[in-house]
């Protein structure tokens, strides 16, 4: 069964013009599934939808089955921010999804700790996150996004903001994280590369109002590192990417 | 050590403004350019502070104690009216142009109302630090709530954050910053606020003192008052700071680091 479904979506500001229309997708449990579209396809306001933050005109989205249309707190998502508070240290930080739900303070702090080493953010712990690079921040942001949801997350452009070299870096360091803890994930970029080395599929957002028009299954063992973007099935895919991408707009 | 160097010089340039100032006012008054009656020389002053000292402390104490209570006061108020006006928009928009507007009523001539109303004792004197200080307080710490990123309050939310716990993790950190700086002006609100209220009626205070000294003219005693004030001024805004720092170690990292 499917972690996260997204049925009939249509979402629009005003009642009238639609920004999206009949979105269906789904991703499997331990999946990822990017949404591949041009800056203002309506990527970021799907996203708001999945997350509960606003409520669709029509259509449901389920996690594990259960109905969380417009219901915040079941589903949470990483921005091209990272949105740490600059006044926690890091584990306050990332233990604070578990303190809202509820966890006293020592013992969220506690549980927090096992995550670190294999994040890669040892020795962080009660460092402030002005102290750390973007691409640490952005680390301890997805560690922070895991401890919410351990179900299914959601990543909006998480990674856009980051220079090429600590891009390619932090993509090698991404894959390896999500060999061992298989988070089933939605991830929108624009960056045609980043979703065909992440996803095991790409969803095409196009059109206007925009609608899924086209799925793309990258067929490719994981884990996969950095070589495969340098293949020539890599360049297969991503022609094949450009040509939907171009026929659509 | 480039900054070493800089931290040095910055302090050293107020110090000989200062010093310079001081030397100016000594020799005017020694020379007799303003006559010794008038204007005392910065010796004489040291020297009334010196031999005035007991009853200057005693005074103190009660200044100081008003101070606190109406900071105290003043602060839990401005927080609560801050929290309020944050969570229910139209009471903002209803209690701001008020709260504006009780502003623009100079304090001198309340003090007066106050003291008829209420007595002699501390309670006007306390009524009026709380009007004076509540305000900076009040609208630093709404400024600050309503300033919180929009984006962090809506991750919150996706992770399931309530109102109060937004305020509590995102907002009310958030605000610290601005509460302080307006901190460091009520408490030197407060302390002159308390003086004045003093002025106008009472047993005991510096600001007592300070009048009882006026009108027997002895203007070495009235100055060394005067810089007693400031001194006590100095000192709050001092303990300020280091409280700041205390309760924002954060800020202190990022100093650190740039």
């Amino acid at each position: 069964m499917s972690q996260l479904e997204v049925k009939n979506v249509s979402f629009s500001y005003d009642g009238k013009n639609s920004v999206i229309e009949n979105v269906n997708l789904s991703v499997e449990s331990g999946e990822l599934v990017s949404i591949l579209g041009l800056s203002g396809c309506g990527k970021s306001t799907l996203f708001n939808v999945i997350a509960g933050l606003r409520t669709p005109q029509s259509g449901r989205v389920l996690l594990g089955g259960e109905d969380i249309t417009s219901k915040p707190g079941s589903i949470s998502y990483m921005l091209q921010k990272d949105l740490l508070l600059p006044y926690r240290t890091i584990e306050d930080n990332v233990a604070l999804p578990l303190i809202i739900g509820g966890m006293k303070k020592k013992e969220a702090r506690a549980k927090v700790q096992e995550f670190f080493p294999r994040f890669g953010l040892d020795g962080t712990q009660r460092k402030f996150p002005s102290e750390l690079s973007g691409g640490m921040r952005q680390r301890a942001a997805l560690l922070r996004t895991y401890m919410f949801s351990g179900k299914a997350a959601l990543l909006d452009e998480p990674f856009s903001a980051l220079d090429t070299l600590t891009r390619s870096d932090i993509h090698k360091w991404y894959l390896g994280v999500m060999d061992e803890i298989k988070l089933t994930t939605l991830f929108v970029t624009h960056d045609i590369d980043e979703a065909i080395l992440l996803s095991d599929r790409i969803c095409l957002l196009t059109g206007k109002p925009s609608t899924i028009s086209d799925i793309i299954v990258i067929d490719e063992p994981k884990p996969r590192d950095l070589s495969f973007t340098l293949s020539e099935k890599f360049l297969k895919y991503k022609k094949a990417v450009m040509d939907k991408l171009t026929a659509e707009n | 050590m480039k900054r070493k160097l800089q931290s040095t010089t910055s302090k050293l340039l107020p110090a000989a403004a200062l010093l310079i100032l001081v030397g100016v006012w000594e020799l005017v008054s020694d020379t007799g350019l303003i006559p010794k009656f008038m204007l005392p020389s910065p010796v004489e002053v040291c020297a009334a502070f010196v031999s005035d000292f007991p009853l200057l402390w005693e005074n103190s104490w009660v200044t100081l104690l008003e101070t606190f209570i109406g900071l105290l006061l003043g602060i839990a108020i401005g927080f609560v009216m801050a929290m309020l006006m944050d969570r229910f928009s139209p009471l903002k928009k209803a209690l701001y142009p008020l709260i504006v507007i009780t502003q623009t009523i100079p304090t001198v001539a309340i003090a007066p109302l106050l003291v008829l109303w209420f007595g002699y004792e501390m309670t006007p004197k306390v009524i009026l630090i709380v009007l004076i200080v509540f305000f900076p307080i009040a609208v630093s710490l709404l400024d600050g709530f309503s300033s919180a990123d929009p984006d962090t309050i809506n991750l919150m939310r996706s992770m399931g954050a309530g109102k109060m716990q937004i305020f509590r993790y995102v907002k009310f950190p958030g605000a610290l910053g601005q509460f302080f700086s307006s901190l460091k002006i009520a408490v030197s609100y407060a302390v002159v606020g308390a003086v004045i209220s003093e002025w106008l009626g009472g047993f005991k205070g510096l600001g007592v003192y300070m009048t009882r000294v006026k009108k027997s003219y002895a203007f070495d005693k009235m100055f060394a008052v005067i810089l007693l004030i400031s001194a006590l001024s100095l000192i709050l805004m001092g303990i300020v700071t280091l409280l700041q720092k205390k309760c924002m170690p954060w800020e202190k990292s990022k100093i650190n680091k740039e």
